[in-house]
């Protein structure tokens, strides 16, 4: 008898593909302006497409809204707030808990379509992007009807009508984010989600519709920065709440100057990522891989730039690139990608542009070479090393898989680095002694400064940056004031 | 008392943070493994298996049934690996050599005053010795714990040192007792101990102790053996030890060998899983993968 052989020969053990199914994604062919609780066409007449970015496929169309039809909106808007802010705040509560809980009932369809418009990867719409948007409207459904408490004494009313302009990194999330808080405090809305990213927002008008929202207590209007503008230039509007870029939001600013208009601006990062050599090094790796490739470092507060600790250096970039390797590059849908495709052929090539930045100024740039899909926008997750705080890598928001590393000596050094940047928005910290941590905490001007994690957000903690990250906080209760006059 | 040769050991182990532990291998347990990846995942899980009894009931009779379910997983089933090894005690090694004779299956026996390690060094190298006389393939040790908590990091190497000195060629697996030890870093400190006194796998349990294996303490020995790979260039092989019941807790562990250390240590050199329960499970899944029936658990053979 033969013996039975006990060593498995065995060169590889590839995960078989497990794309979700995309059947429970009910697209239309074409989608309207949703206003005053009904879904209407643009007097624009025109449409633009929303396309899949890891396919290059045309998904469906979007109406795209003119000043005529931002007007229709804010005056929709308008009407909704005598009877929505004069309702009993317990009723605004019942609305937005049942919100919350049709967002949880229809949560693999809102996480399909998240990841075929925004290429980002499933398991994150899955377990982030839509669990969260969630909780936001729970946590404000809680609010609604204890806002003396919240304030105690400073008899807190609404404001009005807030025109909210929301980016395309986390389209369900940030209007979760901006729509929950505002409703909570009696105030309507006039909602523009980003252009290549409208599909989720469109599918909420459709939830707020089945839910019964009174009409026009959210108006959702599709388009560009037109329409944005048409939004932030509309004289009956009492707030402009908007996340994007610093260049729109300076741009946003200008323009509300002078007038009533309240505002709050989340607007872009350039976080340090810091390592100490009494770090939890392994966990630390994990913090770092998470805070610059976590939605292909499409997040404002992405630990862009990485600080380590002269002592370990060798040592946490061994293995950063290690981990590195077993990243999943590929089909969002699948359930085992860990990185996406890139949201737009715009960010595409400003991304790449950036990655030529790097090598022009002498950086050494390392990717792990994994083949990429031909069709769609893809940039592998990247890191480079001798990096200087000149270099415009290390300056400028890339918004892409592209992680800046530097080393610091002691202390006084890395705060100066970290500081020495015109954007305040996060900043990680990674060392196994507390004190240094709460003296790290008092010294970096950064909105959120993260302990030996990053990207954790709750709805119960507020969020928002320093200097030219912008100003306002979203989220905690914090995040309610921006919605009230006291 | 011997001093520390090797100019490699770390002066002092790396910090290891629970909360990050955990949430990574709560992303090893949301991979997605299905059809083909997982019957291969399957079929490498059996090949892993060092099939264990020991029991103080333990009989000649028993460990026979075991060696031949060891080479028989079941036999309606062509193709199957046969697991990696028996693992009993030192009286039963001689019975378990003369039925695995055949085969490749080889003998790991649990020595050095098993499980407790609660004896004098000149015990167990008695105890070692016997196992080797019987002929065992590999040597299951134990750490002293008591010694280990008390801070006597050198009696804790010296004994490892000692014991891989008797075995040579033999392999050497290291039980630290991880439920015995309290805290991660403990886990990361003793796994470093016993990598650098000459272990060529760290183990994390006796099966006597609950908890016993677990994902984090997994982990965080898995990194370990990384860190010394990345200091010198040599692999080392791990055993995580009771507790792994399922096939889908099993194929979570090999995603994280996979992910953490890569493809070269998904073998049964490198990888093993201590368990007496595991294989009917995996089988029940094979055998479901195969006909599309889900049998109870009465169609597999229990030695």
């Amino acid at each position: 008898m033969t013996k039975k052989s006990n060593i498995h020969a065995l060169t590889e053990w590839n995960y078989t593909p497990a794309p979700e199914s995309k059947i429970i994604a009910n697209i239309a062919p074409r989608y309207e302006l949703f206003i005053n609780g009904k879904f209407v066409k643009p007097s624009s007449k025109k449409y633009f497409s929303t396309i899949n970015p890891a396919t290059e496929e045309k998904l469906s169309e979007i109406a795209e809204a003119n000043e005529n039809d931002v007007d229709k909106a804010v005056k929709a808007a308008r009407k909704a707030f005598h009877s929505w802010s004069k309702i009993p705040a317990t009723e605004r509560a019942k609305y937005l808990y049942r919100i919350a809980r049709m967002i949880q009932e229809r949560a693999r369809e809102f996480a399909v379509i998240e990841t075929l418009d925004g290429g980002k990867p499933f398991k994150e719409s899955r377990d982030f992007d839509v669990p969260l948007a969630a909780n936001h409207f729970f946590y404000y459904a809680g609010w609604a009807d204890k806002l003396e408490y919240a304030f105690p004494g400073k008899n807190p009313t609404p404001l009005g009508v807030a025109g909210q302009i929301i980016p395309w990194n986390f389209p369900l999330l940030m209007a979760a984010w901006k729509i929950a808080p505002a409703l909570a405090c009696g105030n309507t809305v006039v909602l523009k989600p980003a252009e290549t990213t409208s599909l989720t927002a469109l599918k909420l008008a459709e939830l707020f519709r089945d839910a019964d929202l009174p009409a026009g207590v959210v108006n959702i209007v599709t388009g560009a920065g037109k329409t944005g503008a048409a939004i932030v230039n509309h004289p009956d509007i009492d707030k402009i709440a908007f996340t994007g870029s610093t260049q729109v939001g300076k741009i946003i600013q200008k323009a509300i100057a002078g007038t009533n208009k309240k505002a709050t601006l989340e607007l872009g990062g350039k976080a340090a990522n810091i390592i100490f050599e009494d770090a939890p090094l392994d966990q630390a790796v994990e913090g770092i891989i998470n805070g610059i490739f976590f939605n292909q470092g499409h997040v404002c507060c992405a630990g862009s730039r990485l600080f380590v600790q002269e002592s370990v250096f060798s040592e946490v970039i061994k293995k950063l690139k290690h981990r590195m390797k077993s990243l999943r590059v590929g089909d969002p849908l699948d359930k085992n990608t860990d990185v996406g495709a890139i949201n737009s052929k715009e960010q595409h090539q400003t991304i790449c542009k950036y990655l030529e930045y790097g090598i022009k100024d002498g950086a050494e740039i390392f990717s792990h070479p994994c083949e990429l899909p031909k069709k769609g926008y893809w940039v592998r997750p990247t890191l480079f090393l001798n990096v200087a705080q000149s270099h415009r890598i290390a300056q400028e928001e890339i918004f892409g898989p592209v992680l800046a590393v530097q080393t610091f000596r002691t202390i006084a050094e890395v705060i100066e680095k970290a500081n020495n940047t015109p954007f305040g928005l996060s900043a990680g910290v990674w060392t196994d002694k507390g004190s240094k941590i709460f003296n790290l905490t008092n010294k970096l001007r950064a909105g959120v400064v993260w302990a030996n994690t990053y990207n954790k957000f709750d709805p119960t903690s507020p969020f928002g940056g320093y200097k030219e990250s912008g100003f306002g906080r979203e989220g905690g209760l914090h995040g309610l004031m921006p919605y009230l006059t006291f | 008392m011997k001093k520390i040769t090797n100019t490699l050991f770390p002066l002092s182990s790396p910090r290891v943070d629970l909360v990050g532990v955990e949430e990574r291998c709560a992303k090893f347990t949301s991979r997605s493994i299905k059809t083909e990846a997982k019957m291969q995942g399957l079929k490498m899980v059996l090949s892993m298996i060092d099939l264990t009894t020991l029991e103080g009931a333990d009989t000649p009779g028993k460990v026979k049934q075991l060696c031949y379910k060891a080479m028989h997983l079941h036999d309606a089933i062509p193709d199957l690996p046969t697991t990696a090894a028996v693992c009993v005690y030192p009286s039963m090694v001689k019975t378990a050599k003369k039925e695995l004779a055949d085969s490749n299956v080889k003998v790991a026996a649990v020595a050095t005053a098993f499980p407790s390690g609660q004896a004098p060094l000149k015990v167990k190298i008695a105890d070692t010795q016997f196992a080797l006389d019987q002929g065992a393939d590999e040597i299951d040790m134990v750490i002293s714990r008591g010694k280990f908590l008390c801070g006597e990091y050198h009696f804790v190497f010296d004994e490892i040192a000692k014991i891989k000195e008797l075995c040579g060629n033999i392999r050497l697996k290291v039980i630290l007792e991880t439920g015995e030890l309290g805290s991660l870093d403990d886990v990361r400190k003793a796994s470093d101990i016993a990598l650098y006194a000459g272990a060529d796998f760290i183990k994390t349990s006796t099966g006597k102790i609950s908890p016993a294996a677990t994902m984090p303490v997994t982990l965080v020995m898995l990194e370990a053996i990384k860190d010394f790979y990345f200091k010198t260039n040599e692999m080392r092989g791990m055993k995580p030890a009771g507790g792994i019941s399922t096939a889908k807790s099993a194929l979570h562990y090999l995603v994280m060998v996979k992910e953490t250390l890569g493809e070269e240590w998904l073998t049964n050199q490198w990888f093993r899983f201590g368990a007496s329960r595991l294989a009917n499970d995996v089988l029940m899944q094979i055998v479901k993968q195969k006909t599309g029936i889900y049998h109870s658990a009465d169609y597999f053979s229990k030695d």
